[in-house]
Formats: structure tokens, sequence, C-alpha cells
């Protein structure tokens, strides 16, 4: 999805704001929600899906509320969706807390959510393929044109683009599919480069190369 | 909207939790202790300075960073398959998850806020160069940059040049030198 999460190559943010001797956490509830959203409420899930409930929030709120407010919009998205708690009883708590009417939610619920047919899928993501790899280290490639829908992991600053592939990873679950409850879908996985001025035209930095790791669905054969 | 919108926000849906028995204090307190105490970047700190001073441990770090670094046990996840690329004179590399903020956990701990923000996921894969010298990293135009975007679950550590007239040094001294953020790849 073209969602606000996906930052790379947009301009206009400015200088990077670094924090000398920075702590673990800057306030109470960003350890709440980290510890909280470890104990993965909400039924069953995987990476894929809870990486994309944070691509669903309300984008205002992707940029204003921080990084654990990302996951706390994420995780009310989720346990909303998996039917732990509705959004009128937490709505209701939050006023009794203090919280204004008018604050900014975060959470974005679908009321017809991906199911995950998995309960205790495993948590990891690398699978075996016996199908060969399409590319090869050292194939030049061209990457799809457009965006998809949901999930995915093709960043739109490297759409449409030409690269060379420089490691073959191979098989890995799928995001794409995986986080919407249309299986594994285990796919290739490569690492690929591109120059500079591929991504970026003309007034490009000089002498860079940018690295993606690229599921094979992703990639065309280029021919140069 | 208030500045404290989600504070409220993550104090409600904790209450309700709690009272509906859907989480305890105590799970949530051990996850919080196990990332302020026990996974951070000391972990990498220790496969860099043995790198630096053990020849075959750096060829093996850079030629399977996963099974080189996988007798160290280390906990707290996000580290399915470490990649490590290593900086030379010619070459410098740093790291960034433009799509979310991906980062090994298990060997640099929870990534400081500025990877998280937009500022810094939006520049460094447009202008490598520039983002690196407001961090004071001066580059040669005849050094690469290397930028890493982590768009899927391999998780990259850069293994930083040995400092200068760090001869001699024990295996804990060197590791003292390293640090978080030229594991990153934004300092040297």
């Amino acid at each position: 999805m073209d969602g606000i999460h996906d930052l790379g190559g947009k301009e206009g943010f400015g200088a990077i704001d670094y924090e000398r001797n920075e702590p673990v956490f800057h306030a109470r509830w960003e350890s709440r929600v980290f510890g909280m959203y470890l104990q993965r409420l909400g039924g069953a899930s995987n990476i894929d899906r809870r990486r994309h409930a944070i691509e669903r929030i309300d984008p205002r709120a992707y940029l204003d509320h921080g990084y654990y407010g990302r996951w706390l919009g994420a995780m009310e998205t989720l346990i909303i969706e998996g039917g732990v708690l509705t959004r009128v009883d937490i709505d209701a708590r939050a006023r009794s807390l203090g919280a204004g009417t008018d604050d900014l939610v975060a959470a974005r619920p679908s009321p017809t959510p991906d199911i995950i047919g998995e309960p205790g899928a495993r948590g990891d993501s690398i699978r075996p393929l016996a199908r060969a790899p399409r590319f090869a280290v050292g194939d030049v490639v061209a990457t799809l044109r457009h965006g998809v829908p949901g999930h995915t992991r093709l960043p739109a600053y490297a759409r449409g683009r030409r690269g060379r592939i420089v490691m073959a990873h191979q098989g890995w679950v799928f995001p794409d599919t995986n986080a919407h409850g249309r299986g594994e879908n285990p796919q290739h996985l490569y690492t690929v480069a591109f120059s500079g001025s591929e991504l970026f035209g003309e007034s490009a930095e000089a002498g860079f190369v940018l690295h993606l790791d690229l599921f094979e669905p992703y990639l065309e054969a280029e021919h140069v | 909207m208030s500045e404290s919108s989600p504070s409220l926000r993550a104090e409600a849906i904790e209450s309700l939790l709690k009272e509906r028995g859907l989480i305890s204090d105590e799970a949530v307190d051990r996850v919080i202790a196990m990332y302020n105490e026990r996974v951070g970047p000391m972990n990498g700190a220790r496969v860099v300075a043995r790198a630096w001073i053990d020849p075959d441990f750096r060829q093996a770090l850079l030629s399977d960073g996963t099974a080189a670094v996988a007798p160290y046990e280390f906990e707290g996840g996000q580290m399915e398959k470490l990649v490590v690329v290593e900086n030379t004179p010619t070459v410098h590399n740093v790291v960034v998850c433009t799509l979310c903020s991906c980062y090994p956990w298990a060997i640099l701990g929870l990534p400081p806020r500025w990877y998280k923000d937009p500022a810094y996921r939006s520049r460094i894969v447009r202008e490598p160069r520039k983002v690196l010298s407001e961090f004071g990293v001066a580059l040669e135009d005849d050094v690469e940059v290397r930028v890493w975007d982590s768009s899927a679950e391999v998780r990259y550590l850069v293994l930083p040049q040995r400092p200068l007239g760090s001869q001699g040094m024990s295996e804990d001294q060197l590791a003292q030198h390293v640090t978080r953020d030229a594991m990153i790849g934004v300092a040297r």
C-alpha cells in the first residue's frame, strides 16, 4: 500500500534529531506498550500482519506519535480486530482517565479483518525451497513498476528500477501473502544493488550504492 | 490532539487487559527488563572487538554472520539472518529500514529514536554523504558509500575499521571503543 510508512527518498523532513545518551524508553507508557505488544494479544498473527497493522494506522499519528505510538496504534487495531476489546470500551476508559473526545487515535481497525489461519504459526521466516531460484548473483533485474494493495516490501523509491543481484538468500516466507492470511507462500529472496543515479536521477549524490532485500515476485529479468 | 493522548490510550488499554486477566504486570515487566538490561549494543561490541583481533573469526563473521554469532546465544530476537558488512579505507557501510524500523535487536538492542524517525529513514537512502557528514563522518570522494535498506528479515551489522593506536589492547578494552553508531554506520 502507498502508505505514510514508505518514507525512503521523501524530502522535507529536515535535520536528524540526534540525542546523546538516549534512554531505551523516553516515557513509561512507551515501555508498557513495548511490553504489552510482545505479549501478542489479539489472536493468531505473525510479524507481517503486525507490520501491516502499523502501516494502516492514521497517517497523522504515524508522524506525530513516535515509534511506540505506532506500535500502540497497531496493537489497538489488532486487539479490536481480534475481538479482545472494543473501541467503545477503550474510548470510555481513556476518557475516564482524562483523554479528550477529539484526541487523535492512531488505531484503524477494519470491520472485515484478515484472518490468520495458523494459530501458533512459526515465528521464523526461512523456508528452504525445492524449486531453483530464477536469478543468480550478477544478474541484472528490474523491479515492479507499480505498488500493490496491502502489505509489500518493495519501497516506492525503488519501483521500476534496474539493479544487480549481489546475494541470494534462498526461500523465505512471503510477506505480501502472509500478512493477509493467504499463506506463507515462500519465495526466493535476493539482495539487489542499485546505483544512486538509477534511483534518483542526475541530481543523485555520486558514489553510492543502495541495497534492498527483495523477493523474487518483485523482480523481472532485464537484458542489458 | 493533546500531547498525552498516546499515553492515556496506552493506560486505558493496559487497565482493561489487566482487569480481564489477559496480561500480567510480571510478564510485561519481564520483557521491559530484558531490553533495558541484557539486550543492547554491548553484545555487538563484543563481536566487533573479537573480529578485530581474531582474523579467523573476522573471516567467519563476514562469510556467515548468523553462524559466527550463534555460539554467543544472544537473546532479543530480530536476527534470523545476520549479514556483516565491513568498512575499509575505500568502502563505508550504513544501515537503515525505510519501511519500518528493522534493526538487529539481539546484538544492538532496541534502535535509537533517530533511527526510527522519518528524517533518517527518508534521507539516508537519497543523500547518504550529506547525512553522514551531519553525523560528523566526512568521507573522501573516493570512498564508496553502501547503504543497506533492511526490507526483509535479513539484518545488517557494520564491522567498523579498527581504531588507529589500538594495538596491544585486549578484546575487552577494544569492545569499550565500539559504539552503537559505528555498528549502524553513522560513526567511524
